[in-house]
């Protein structure tokens, strides 16, 4: 058994356990949020979706973050393993964009009437949604493995620098637009029990996250190793 | 410096020729620009919005999509006969390179919109006056953001089997800040607003484009060289 | 000169690209007179010439316009004349102005040669340049290599046909499985060699 194979089962291993202990976590915000928050008032039980549509959201931005740092890392350092480490994140990264994209939805349409609304989290996860598209439909376009390594880090690099824009844009598009003041979604001053819930949602999808790109990145180098044994020679 | 300037300045004008001579792409996109104004005169309802308040989308979506097809051509040339290791064979700094592509996809861009504008006035019945100046300088201000971006993508994507579609893919993400820029500057240029009021606006634009230009020469390396 | 030879994906056309800069080596540098071969220094790439399948060449532009072009790219002074020069000595003044895509097979191999050759180069790499020569280019080809070597010029060429360049060559090298194998000045027998040859390749 090679270290690599033994590194990536490794990984694979303490994935496993950290996406278990993150599923704990989560279920037990779900828990919290049901039975130990107070009800909002205008909004009633299905408010209770924010604290899986909120950490989602943070889950993607930070899924994002690791794809671009790691990007900068890999064309720095040339090491594939970053490359493989950016493209699980990206991969986790879409998922939860997407848990994001229908619970909003479903949250937006149960108390206010409307499926969609351009505000600021849901635009910026929108398009953080098409970036990891993007990022990952360009490497399934791309044959060879050190091309697609090199593109697939610009892509993130750019992806990175481009969401403060985003953020501005929707920011100045705002002040011009101001929405209407049912739609928004999060106060700063929350009751100490929604901030606790919402802060343990943020902490479980943190632990989700590191977990699911552990047993990805593991999976990965698996791959890697399987498709090296199989072009060498 | 001077050496830099200068062979960006030869890939660009050998773009430029090549495109002369051939005038496929081109012609391509200023054809495929008027059918979307076209198309847009028929996709609206005249009794119930004034031109005037639909101008800024339409003119904008126009630019951008003629834009991307414009911007395909770039590194398209550089595949028959390899040509493009040619040119990084010789001693060529390769930001170089990506500063002749974005002139020469700059002259091209440029060129579909100098069809395109006059077309959208005769089509829509919008009267520039005057802010036509005002609409030239932040059509050359959003138009350099998104070619730059395009550019480097281009790159990218000439090598993999549906580009046509990879580049719009990876493109209209970012091509969205400097959109909303100019479309809310048009916007207020038509309606004679104040300067004031698209500072914020026209600061954005002017921050994506310096940022991006130097983040697109930084990073172009990374996609040319091996 | 240099001859490599090597079967088939032992890596020569990848050796090739690393000693001309195309490609970055995974471990180590590329010298070229003393200077690094890699992004840093550009300069160095004025040494080396590239002779491969691929003409580098633009389909729509005129040899002139292509070789006033790579002129300009390496920085030759007047590339005018030079791209003129360049044409002459190959023979090619007569088409200058016509398109690329219309010259035949073999005046595109000597717009190629003129193109490599443009800048004055101290090595030129040569990736398998008798594939499809039939016996008179292919000896027009030798001709025009010794000449090259006779005004000073270093050859490296790569390829699986080791006669075509035995008389030439002044070393030999064997690349076989990615890796050198036999290295050294050139042996006169060319028949002992072959059999040397094979043992490497399949052994």
């Amino acid at each position: 058994m090679t270290p690599d194979l033994l590194a990536a089962r490794r990984l694979i291993r303490r994935g496993l356990g950290l996406t278990v202990v993150g599923l704990l976590a989560a279920a037990g915000v779900y828990v919290l949020a049901l039975l130990y928050t107070p009800m909002e008032v205008r909004q009633g039980l299905a408010q209770k979706i924010f604290y899986v549509h909120a950490p989602a959201a943070w889950g993607a931005l930070v899924a994002f973050a690791v794809v671009g740092l790691i990007s900068i890392l890999f064309l720095w350092l040339h090491d594939e393993r970053l490359d493989l480490l950016a493209a699980s994140s990206a991969e986790v990264g879409i998922a939860f964009s997407l848990v994001m994209l229908t619970t909003g939805p479903i949250w937006g349409k149960t108390v206010w009437g409307t499926w969609w609304t351009w505000d600021a989290r849901l635009t910026l996860t929108l398009f953080l949604f098409f970036l990891f598209v993007g990022y990952l439909a360009l490497r399934a376009a791309v044959q060879d493995r050190g091309e697609r390594a090199r593109f697939s880090a610009v892509v993130g690099i750019m992806g990175l620098v481009l969401v403060p824009f985003i953020h501005l844009s929707v920011y100045l598009f705002r002040t011009l637009h101001p929405q209407p003041v049912l739609l928004k979604p999060s106060a700063p001053s929350m009751p100490p029990e929604m901030l606790r819930a919402l802060l343990s949602g943020m902490g479980a999808f943190t632990l989700l996250y590191v977990g699911f790109l552990t047993l990805r990145y593991g999976l990965a180098r698996l791959d890697n190793l399987r498709e090296g044994a199989g072009d060498a020679g | 410096m001077a050496d830099f300037l200068r062979l960006a300045g030869a890939i660009a004008a050998k773009d430029i020729r090549l495109e002369l001579r051939s005038r496929t792409a081109l012609l391509s996109a200023i054809v495929f620009s008027a059918l979307v104004l076209v198309v847009f005169n028929f996709a609206r309802d005249p009794t119930a919005l004034a031109a005037i308040d639909l101008a800024p989308s339409v003119l904008w979506v126009t630019f951008a999509f003629g834009a991307v097809i414009a911007l395909n051509r770039a590194f398209y040339v550089e595949r028959e006969n390899a040509a493009l290791d040619g040119i990084l064979l010789a001693p060529v700094p390769r930001s170089a390179l990506y500063v002749g592509k974005l002139l020469a996809n700059l002259a091209f861009v440029g060129v579909v919109e100098a069809v395109a504008l006059p077309l959208f006035v005769l089509f829509f019945n919008v009267g520039l006056g005057h802010a036509l100046g005002g609409i030239l300088a932040v059509t050359a201000l959003a138009t350099l953001g998104f070619v730059a971006v395009g550019t480097i993508f281009s790159a990218m994507v000439v090598r993999t089997r549906f580009a046509e579609l990879m580049l719009p893919v990876l493109l209209l993400p970012f091509m969205v800040p400097p959109l909303i820029g100019a479309v809310q500057v048009t916007a207020k240029l038509l309606a004679g607003r104040p300067l004031s009021e698209m500072l914020g606006w026209l600061r954005l634009l002017t921050l994506f484009d310096v940022v991006f230009v130097t983040l697109c020469i930084l990073v172009f390396p990374a996609v040319v060289d091996e | 000169m240099l001859a490599v030879a090597g079967p088939n994906g032992a890596g020569k056309t990848t050796l090739l690209r690393l000693l001309a800069g195309l490609m970055r080596p995974s471990a180590g540098e590329v010298m070229v007179r003393g200077r690094r071969l890699s992004r840093d220094d550009p300069g160095a790439r004025r040494s080396i010439g590239l002779l491969s399948h691929h003409t580098f060449l633009y389909d729509d532009l005129t040899p002139a316009e292509n070789l006033h072009f790579t002129a300009k790219l390496y920085g030759v002074p007047d590339p005018v004349a030079a791209a003129r020069i360049a044409l002459e000595e190959v023979g090619l003044a007569g088409r200058a102005d016509t398109p690329v895509r219309h010259l035949s097979r073999g005046l595109l191999q000597r717009a190629a040669i003129a193109r490599a050759l443009l800048h004055q180069p101290d090595i030129l790499l040569l990736d398998e340049p008798f594939t499809g020569l039939d016996a008179p280019a292919a000896d027009r080809f030798r001709a025009l290599l010794a000449s090259q070597l006779a005004r000073g010029r270093a050859l490296i060429l790569v390829s699986h046909h080791l006669a075509e360049a035995w008389e030439l060559a002044t070393h030999v090298a064997v690349l076989a499985g990615g890796r050198w194998a036999l290295e050294g000045a050139r042996p006169s027998d060319l028949t002992a060699f072959h059999v040397r040859y094979a043992e490497l390749v399949n052994g």
